[in-house]
């Protein structure tokens, strides 16, 4: 598993799940549908990507298809983080 | 208002027991401390605790008919009883007092159970017949006055509040029923007939039931909710807002009917200004108001107080509520609710009828009801909208209609329209018969990542529990569906028990609700759902009703439901001493009913930040609420002695 995808499921485990089991959380799995994150979590997991690694999240990027699994939060990502270390 | 407590041998023992009574009906002083009143004969046992309202001085009981054969007690209010009393008279009957509780006993004695139908009220009854040797119990249409009930060793015990039932007898068995607290963790409240304790049931708002020497009969409906909207076109909007108004201006001038003074609760809010301002344009009450503030501006609505305060002139007093008083509060709350809450939202409702008693006032109306019955709550609207997308689900306009959903949320769930479509479930079936209401159960169920193992295993197919109300939900839109399902769970579970009776009960204040009244309700159910909430427009028939006799800001506000600080009470400011004890692992491996680790997490999560999602607030403040139940109710019970 890549270090970004470790890290997601850490802060997901420390801040959704708490001490449940580590296969209470399939990385393909949706946040929403699986009860793990509700609407107003979105907006925690927002505040922790801009902390952790230092971007801005615009209001167009927050939908399902970026923020809704492990995977799919990893693959966004992985796309911000390598434009924002690409030179202007 | 007052509480009530007895007893019933089943099987014909003789008890005689007056100390039974007296520890029975001690613990609920609180609900009526100026009398105690009991009657006991060869198999019955009657408790009464009285705050005096209605004939101070005779209107003391157990009350008696004429030839003593019938016993009442009774905890309410029958509003119309003057007209019923003057219709009984009539008939023969001699009355010997001017209360209302005598009325009942010779409604009874002319029309048997029947006579339920001509009672507009909110009330909860026992007659004892000592000819039948049967005792018959009653409780009012929408489930405003609490009534429970167990049965134990051949005696059947009842009482307003359950503390009363546990101190009856040392061995009644106190348990919690787990899969109650699972279905408090889904639908904010318990559904049906169970509470929170194994073996405590309450009688079902509408409902009627008889103890006989024959054993315990099986509760009868005499009463319920019609949802029975009109053929479109059969009357103009103008028509059904002067039938309202006119309906309310009778309901508001029963319920000021005291020999005490009555006040009001303003909130701000639409519900609680139009029964004031109907008070003030229609009766010559001398109205005296009361509402809470709160420090924490999210939640603080003073302003909207203030302006209709001067609009009607009121002598107005309020309390400003911190974090600090609803920690504080937290506990004695929780003993007065007897059951597990997902929301702080009670305690300033505790803090606001000490307010009211201190004021010396015990009687006070509300607007409570009107969201339920009149289609005033966002579920309503977010149903709708989701309807909306649904019809048309690839248009990428629609959904940006559920923006205009919980606008007065600092962390709205609508926020981001997309998310929103999908935790909405903007693609979910309009004739699942519970489909407003499944996004919200979801939301919720997101608390049972705490609950432990044993307790999972408890409440599996919650839904099922409402299986029961499937026939009153066929037929209806998933409007009224949405309205009725409200009704039923929340309102009488949640809304006017632990929120309501209790809140008001614990300082010896009874709350009137207008919107409550039968005819009101039955009337509700009548209109047509398209206008009651035309386009986005919640409570359009109220609004109509009273656009003349309210400012039109106030009549068109948006509709901001009554809530309160819930992580934020304990961790904004100085955290109170007793979450160490209630949520210390060693009490929580030995309550059995959330898993210590997951709970030492979430600690850990509110402490680092006070303001947390939907979930977080929902499963601290359920977690706490039934740890204090479990301690208080169960470990450490004290029988009154």
């Amino acid at each position: 598993m890549s270090k970004m995808k470790t890290e997601i499921r850490a802060f997901i485990f420390e801040n959704f799940l708490f001490d449940a089991e580590e296969d209470a959380l399939q990385n393909d799995a949706s946040f929403l549908e699986q009860g793990i994150i509700d609407s107003t979590g979105v907006l925690e997991l927002v505040e922790w990507i801009e902390e952790e690694f230092g971007f801005t999240v615009g209001d167009e990027e927050i939908v399902p298809e970026n923020f809704d699994s492990v995977n799919l939060l990893c693959d966004y990502l992985a796309q911000k983080t390598e434009k924002c270390l690409q030179p202007t | 208002m007052c509480g009530i407590a007895g007893y019933f041998q089943i099987n014909n023992r003789q008890q005689n027991d007056r100390q039974t009574l007296k520890r029975m009906i001690f613990p609920v002083r609180h609900r009526g401390p100026d009398d105690f009143g009991f009657f006991v004969g060869k198999t019955t046992g009657l408790a009464h605790a009285r705050l005096s309202i209605i004939d101070l001085e005779g209107g003391r009981q157990p009350i008696a008919n004429e030839d003593r054969t019938l016993w009442i007690i009774f905890n309410g209010e029958i509003f119309n009883y003057p007209e019923l009393r003057a219709e009984l008279l009539k008939k023969g009957h001699i009355f010997t007092t001017h209360s209302d509780t005598e009325v009942i006993l010779h409604l009874y004695e002319e029309k048997g159970t029947d006579c339920l139908a001509d009672l507009n009220g909110q009330f909860a009854i026992a007659i004892h017949d000592t000819k039948k040797q049967a005792l018959f119990l009653a409780r009012d249409r929408m489930g405003i006055r609490p009534l429970f009930y167990t049965h134990h060793n051949g005696s059947f015990y009842f009482a307003s509040e359950v503390k009363s039932i546990f101190s009856a007898h040392h061995a009644l068995p106190r348990q919690i029923n787990q899969h109650v607290l699972s279905e408090i963790f889904t639908f904010w409240s318990p559904v049906g007939e169970k509470s929170i304790f194994s073996g405590i049931k309450q009688l079902l708002p509408g409902h009627f039931m008889e103890v006989t020497d024959s054993g315990i009969h099986e509760p009868q409906c005499y009463w319920s909710i019609p949802f029975c909207p009109d053929e479109p076109g059969k009357r103009s909007e103008q028509e059904y807002a002067a039938e309202l108004r006119e309906l309310l201006i009778d309901a508001v001038r029963i319920r000021l009917r005291a020999d005490v003074p009555v006040g009001a609760y303003l909130s701000g809010g639409l519900d609680s200004s139009a029964i004031t301002s109907l008070v003030k344009n229609y009766t010559n009450n001398p109205l005296k108001t009361f509402s809470v503030t709160f420090s924490d501006k999210v939640y603080d609505e003073s302003a909207e107080q203030n302006e209709i305060k001067e609009y009607l002139g009121t002598d107005h007093n309020q309390i400003v509520c911190s974090y600090k008083d609803i920690a504080e509060s937290f506990p004695e709350v929780i003993l007065h609710t007897e059951t597990p809450i997902l929301r702080t939202a009670p305690v300033p409702l505790f803090l606001l009828s000490q307010l009211v008693h201190q004021n010396q006032y015990k009687v006070v109306l509300t607007g409570e009801g009107a969201d339920e019955i009149m289609g005033g709550y966002d579920i309503f609207k977010e149903a709708k909208i989701r309807a909306f997308i649904h019809a048309q689900p690839n248009s990428i306009y629609r959904p940006q209609l559920l923006k205009r959903l919980y606008p007065y949320m600092a962390l709205s769930p609508a926020k981001f329209v997309e998310f929103a479509r999908k935790s909405f479930a903007a693609d979910a079936d309009t004739h699942d018969l519970f489909y407003a209401h499944r996004p919200r159960w979801k939301t919720t169920s997101g608390t049972h990542i705490f609950l432990s193992n044993q307790v999972l295993e408890q409440g599996k197919e919650l839904v099922k529990g409402l299986d029961y109300m499937h026939n009153n939900l066929k037929g209806l839109d998933f409007f009224n569906r949405a309205q009725y399902l409200e009704c039923k769970t929340l309102m009488a579970n949640y809304l006017l028990s632990s929120q309501g009776d209790r809140m008001a009960m614990a300082h010896s204040v009874e709350g009137r609700f207008p919107f409550l009244d039968h005819r009101v309700v039955e009337f509700a159910g009548r209109i047509p759902t398209y206008y009651k909430m035309k386009a986005l427009n919640e409570k359009n028939i109220l609004k109509q009703a009273m656009e003349d006799i309210l400012p039109p800001h106030i009549v068109r506000r948006k509709k901001q439901p009554y809530m309160a600080p819930d992580i934020s009470s304990f961790f904004a400011e100085k955290e109170p001493d007793y979450l160490d004890y209630f949520l210390s692992p060693s009490l929580l491996n030995e309550a059995g009913l959330f898993k210590p680790k997951a709970v030492e997490k979430l600690l850990e999560k509110c402490r680092k930040k006070s303001r947390q999602g939907f979930r977080e607030n929902m499963a601290f403040v359920g977690i706490l609420s039934s740890q204090i139940v479990y301690e208080k109710m169960i470990k450490n019970f004290k029988l009154a002695t």
